[in-house]
């Protein structure tokens, strides 16, 4: 898939202001950004679903504009909300769907069964899909989304709202398909989906890229090596005290973070001083240190 | 053997959105036989036999029993009747609630394909309606002769002609579709009551027959009984199917305009 100025208006309101992106065959590439960030608007144009209003846009070698179907045909697509027929039996759901791709009864019927066991839904097959719990109606819909055998799967917000283990069901589902060298394109909010899953990925905001790079390259541009915490009773932290421990502080209502490239030695820096937190703790940086200083901390909706 | 995903061919792809729309109608067909099948010949048995036993066959029933008269026109009503209720809800809910629509469109079919096998189905699940009914009809010796089966065609193109508008506007409703209730209370139903299903329009104050001539109900209600007494005349019939095929023609471009609004954005 490759991406130039790519851009999605709605009227007055633009949703994607102009991206670049070039995502590798095999490779796994992640989305990162708060709600509205044109996370989604971008995977609707990857889909071939959405026109794009602007800019250029290949995908699997093609323009979505002029071979929508032809490029659908060998996509696999996750929504970010479930559009299973909920009253049709799991079994039959991926036999229409796998109708829709031309592909003869005798054939979905069989890949039908495949999935289901690599969705664990075998023993749920003719049961209807209305009463299933939310993480067995997602695995259907990624089974559903393999019918057609793609070569890219895009997945928008794969886990949200699943309990632990269905996530990592689903995490280690989409590792095999990705051993087996589908591409995969994931939306997430989740850092730590975007940890395990993703070599690469963006961080968008507001319709536009703001970083670049795998995990590990993020960390090291936006953040430092660790993060220590020290937490105070409210009213009582004193931010010019540490200021000069680490390279960065950012003051929370309750705590001071401390980014540091060696969070011990800045806490017995602190105690050396006199400083005395409730609590005090010292961590990798992760992606969410990452995502929060390039995003900031203010809510969206 | 198709073992690789490919885009279908129009006419196909059309088609098995049928195939899908089939499957569902396989597990779901009992209620809907209420109303689409037994609730004509419910209407049958009371308005033709019952209520027809009191009026006497003369010219404004074209000299026949009241329930002969009544049977070609049920056939229209009844169809376009079941064709409002499966334009207005399913198509809602398969953008909103349920949320098919976006599935299938993920795939390699289009959203005009979509509107053609949505329609196609209607008219299918329609027409098992209407072959239902007309066999009831004929061992309750409600029907005059073959005619009838031209006059299930009508009916079938009566109920798409509205049908095809109603599936376009049911594509622009975001909300839980209370705007339906105003279609059935204020269009369905007095046009079941006044475009000539069960006395002569002729009958009417005259100002309010121009309003029953738009209504596709009386267009088709006009045609099956011609087809069916054996009485059709080349002009009005032509123009009574223009019309028809005119309003089946300018709902369907709608649909496709709708869906693709509301399924490429």
């Amino acid at each position: 898939m490759h991406a130039r100025d790519l851009a999605k208006r709605f009227g007055d309101f633009e949703a994607v202001k102009g991206i670049d992106l070039d995502v590798r065959p095999g490779e796994a590439f992640g989305f990162l950004g708060p709600n509205g960030a044109g996370k989604s608007s971008t995977m609707r144009m990857v889909a071939c679903v959405s026109p794009r209003t602007g800019g250029e846009l290949t995908v699997l070698g093609m323009d979505p504009l002029a071979q929508g179907p032809r490029i659908r045909a060998r996509l696999g697509v996750v929504p970010q909300q479930d559009n299973l027929d909920s009253e049709l039996t799991v079994r039959e759901n991926l036999h229409v769907y796998g109708r829709y791709f031309g592909l003869s009864r005798a054939h979905v019927r069989a890949k039908a069964v495949e999935l289901l066991e690599f969705a664990q839904l075998s023993d749920r097959a003719d049961d209807q899909v209305e009463p299933l719990s939310g993480g067995m109606k997602r695995r259907l819909t990624i089974a559903r989304s393999l019918i057609n055998e793609p070569e890219l799967l895009l997945l928008d917000e794969p886990t949200t709202g699943l309990d632990p283990q269905a996530r990592h069901l689903l995490w280690d589902r989409l590792f095999r398909l990705k051993q087996q060298g589908v591409t995969l394109i994931v939306t997430t909010h989740y850092m730590d989906e975007a940890e395990q899953l993703c070599d690469r990925l963006v961080v968008m905001d507001a319709g536009r890229i703001v970083a670049e790079g795998s995990p590990a390259e993020l960390i090291a541009q936006y953040s430092t090596r660790e993060v220590l915490e020290l937490r105070f009773a409210p009213g009582t932290q004193d931010v010019a005290a540490v200021a000069d421990l680490a390279s960065r502080v950012e003051e929370l209502p309750d705590r001071l973070l401390l980014y540091t490239a060696d969070g011990e030695a800045a806490l017995a820096a602190a105690h050396a001083r006199g400083i005395t937190p409730l609590s005090s703790l010292v961590r990798r940086s992760t992606l969410e240190d990452v995502f929060l200083r390039l995003t900031g901390r203010t809510l969206v909706d | 053997m198709a073992i690789t995903a490919h885009v279908p061919s129009p006419p196909r792809a059309a088609w098995l959105v049928v195939e899908g729309l089939w499957t569902w109608y396989r597990r779901n067909w009992r209620s809907s036989v209420v109303s689409s099948v037994l609730q004509p010949v419910l209407y049958l048995v009371a308005l033709g036999f019952g209520f027809g036993s009191q009026v006497r066959a003369g010219a404004a029933t074209e000299g026949l029993p009241y329930v002969q008269y009544l049977a070609p026109a049920l056939l229209v009503a009844s169809a376009t009747q079941t064709a409002a209720f499966e334009s207005t809800y399913p198509v809602l809910s398969a953008f909103k609630w349920q949320r098919t629509y976006l599935g299938v469109t993920a795939t390699p079919i289009t959203s005009g394909q979509l509107v053609a096998g949505q329609l196609t189905w209607i008219v299918l699940r329609l027409g098992f309606s209407a072959v239902a009914f007309l066999l009831v009809a004929a061992l309750l010796g409600a029907l005059t002769g073959p005619g009838v089966l031209l006059s299930l065609v009508f009916a079938l193109l009566t109920a798409m002609a509205f049908a095809a508008p109603v599936v376009a506007y049911a594509a622009t409703i975001d909300s839980e579709g209370q705007q339906f209730n105003v279609v059935f209370r204020f269009i369905v139903m007095p046009m079941t009551m006044f475009a000539g299903t069960f006395f002569p329009v002729e009958q009417l104050p005259a100002w309010v027959r121009p309003l029953v001539w738009l209504t596709p109900l009386w267009h088709g209600t006009e045609l099956s009984r011609a087809a069916a007494f054996g009485s059709m005349e080349l002009l009005p019939t032509l123009g009574h199917l223009a019309y028809l095929v005119a309003l089946l023609g300018v709902g369907a471009h709608l649909a496709r305009r709708t869906f693709l609004r509301r399924l490429a954005v």
